[in-house]
């Protein structure tokens, strides 16, 4: 009989990355529905200090693997540590963040351990004791239902910015243990880390995005995308035409080859809303589009819409946005 | 340098997804087919190594014949052969099935380095990188978007959440390809390049002729699969902001309507 379900949590910067509390949140809910515990995992260099707040999102243990050799994600070193916390218990189920690192160290954890893995899920149910994961397939154009073999190890890997994060309970502190780390004998490491301490907002975990397109003419032109994007706390995006034209970085391009984002608010500047772009961003909670088209395909996903030249309307908006800030 | 690139074909990102009748696949039909945009970016820099180091490139691919012509196009390209897996135990496999399957068949070709995409642009596994280069037990590196190797080792760029970090391994390694179009500006098959391509070999093989058992990584050894799709929810067309203000009185209305409707700003 299984004993418990495993949630890894990510390090980085010092600190566990949000995603980390929205998976332990998840785990809670599987662990709760199967009447198991739930266990944290929790890998790096000087993570040890930090590893009882787990608890406050539900965790109640965690394993801590805490050696300078684990400073950055390398998936030689990191996979057999985690494996061999896991293989000393019986788990219902493994979940992981579906985060740059933490999909790369799932599918080959999920190799590793022969487990079924449903890779960026953005929902997950427990019936009669058996686990279902949803996933986005085509960019979000479609929307698959995963169910394993009965003999199979769940591994969940959760879309940041999804699923549900608890209220920290403060009192809830985890069980903390440490385990002996023996690091493997590597063929691969990473040689540098530069972490952009700028505060800008990355874009698969933004809740705000503004994003522009071929209608911004000119890398320049994305300074007004900026200016509101500041007020807004937003992070800045790009569609693929944007981006081809080299006006923008390939990190900023949201779409099918690009990433896939799901803000609370996704405004869309200049950009028509070619099949790619859309099913990037077709999950956002609220899309705004501004485009002076007024047929440009965009406008049929909007929930809000204004035909307007863009290099007039945009800063006469972020004004708009200032104004509101201050009276409120 | 013996290089390998892992090809999958997908349907064009502009192909509008249907789910057919038995609930949980797509109809396939009227699909028009090709290289998966990020094993389009491993063929580019495969062929970069190649310029630099000399050697061959081998395009190892799993599917149906209508596959063959995405090998072709990537012969077209600049690659020199290519082994397809044509067989029908892995339809229903899962990311571990595949995985075994292309990790035998790259094992027979002894290479250096093997490049693959992050992910595919269908069913968004991300997963048969890692999983090939765990069955080969060596190194693998994730997300590249920038590639040198010096030919004992291998070093990446990859992007993470805030930042960037740099990679190296020492070969053979496996690198699965990030990035984008702009990124790696895949080049386009010449003229002679596809008359050429035509009679580049190209082996097709089942999973007996790879020593694996179909039992072992076909539809029956799969741990998870899909059971339905369904669409996401359609989204209506909203309102448009007009009521024939000026271009500030559409800002602040719309500003008000995010605020106090959406409750988002």
């Amino acid at each position: 009989m299984a004993d418990c379900v495993f949630v890894v949590a990510e390090f980085r910067g010092g600190d566990f990355r949000r995603v980390s509390y929205e998976v332990a949140s998840e785990g809670r809910k599987i662990a709760d529905a199967l009447g198991v515990s739930l266990y944290g995992i929790a890998v790096g260099s000087g993570v040890t200090d930090k590893a009882s707040q787990l608890g406050f999102y539900g965790v109640d243990k965690v394993f801590v693997a805490d050696d300078p050799a684990l400073e950055s994600y390398v998936a030689e070193t990191y996979v057999p540590v985690i494996a061999s916390i896991i293989e000393q218990a019986d788990p219902a189920a493994v979940l992981l963040a579906a985060s740059v690192d933490g999909k790369d160290l799932s599918a080959r954890l999920a190799a590793r351990l022969e487990a079924g893995l449903a890779q960026d899920c953005t929902e997950v149910v427990c019936e009669d004791g058996a686990l279902k994961a949803k996933r986005p397939i085509f960019a979000g154009k479609c929307l698959a239902w995963c169910e394993w073999a009965e003999d199979a190890l769940p591994m969940i890997s959760c879309r940041p910015n999804v699923m549900d994060c608890r209220d920290a309970d403060a009192t809830r502190e985890a069980e903390v243990e440490a385990v002996a780390v023996e690091i493997p004998e590597a063929r691969s490491r990473a040689t540098g880390l530069e972490l952009d301490t700028s505060g800008k907002v990355e874009l698969t975990e933004a809740e705000i995005i503004v994003s522009g397109g071929r209608g911004m003419k000119a890398s320049e032109n994305f300074s007004i995308l900026e200016e509101l994007a500041t007020e807004l706390g937003a992070a800045v995006g790009a569609s693929r035409a944007a981006v081809d034209a080299g006006w923008r970085p390939h990190s900023d391009q949201v779409g099918q080859t690009g990433k896939v984002v799901n803000p609370n608010l996704y405004i869309a500047v200049g950009i028509s809303g070619a099949i790619q772009h859309l099913a990037g961003m077709g999950s956002s909670k609220y899309i705004v589009a501004v485009n002076k088209d007024p047929e440009a395909p965009i406008f049929t996903k909007a929930d809000y819409g204004v035909v307007e030249d863009l290099f007039k309307f945009v800063p006469a908006f972020t004004e708009e946005v200032r104004k509101m800030k201050s009276t409120c | 340098m013996n290089i390998v690139v892992l090809l999958k074909q997908t349907p064009d990102t502009e192909s509008v997804i249907r789910i057919a009748d038995d609930g949980q696949s797509i109809v396939t039909d009227d699909l028009k087919w090709i290289i998966n945009p990020y094993d389009e970016f491993a063929v580019e820099a495969a062929l970069r190594l190649k310029e630099k180091h000399g050697g061959t490139v081998t395009i190892v691919s799993y599917g149906p014949q209508r596959v063959v012509e995405s090998i072709r196009t990537a012969m077209a390209m600049g690659a020199d052969k290519g082994v397809l897996i044509d067989d029908p135990a892995l339809e229903g496999a899962d990311s571990l099935g595949v995985s075994r399957a292309l990790a035998a068949a790259v094992k027979e070709l002894e290479p250096d380095i093997v490049l693959c995409g992050s992910r595919a642009v269908d069913y968004d596994q991300a997963q048969r990188g890692p999983m090939v280069a765990e069955w080969l037990e060596w190194p693998h590196l994730g997300l590249a978007v920038a590639l040198d190797s010096d030919g004992s080792t291998v070093t990446i760029e990859r992007p993470i959440e805030g930042g960037k970090v740099t990679l190296e391994a020492e070969l053979p390694a496996l690198v699965t390809m990030g990035g984008s179009h702009a990124v790696w500006n895949p080049r386009y098959a010449s003229l002679p390049g596809i008359m050429k391509a035509k009679k580049k070999p190209l082996e097709v093989k089942t999973l007996a002729d790879l020593g694996l058992d179909p039992a072992e990584c076909g539809e029956e050894a799969a741990k998870i699969r899909i059971v339905s799709l369904e669409m996401p929810p359609e989204r209506q067309a909203g309102r448009i902001i007009d009521d024939g203000l000026d271009t500030e009185g559409k800002a602040a209305e719309l500003v008000r309507a995010l605020h106090e409707e959406a409750k988002v700003i």
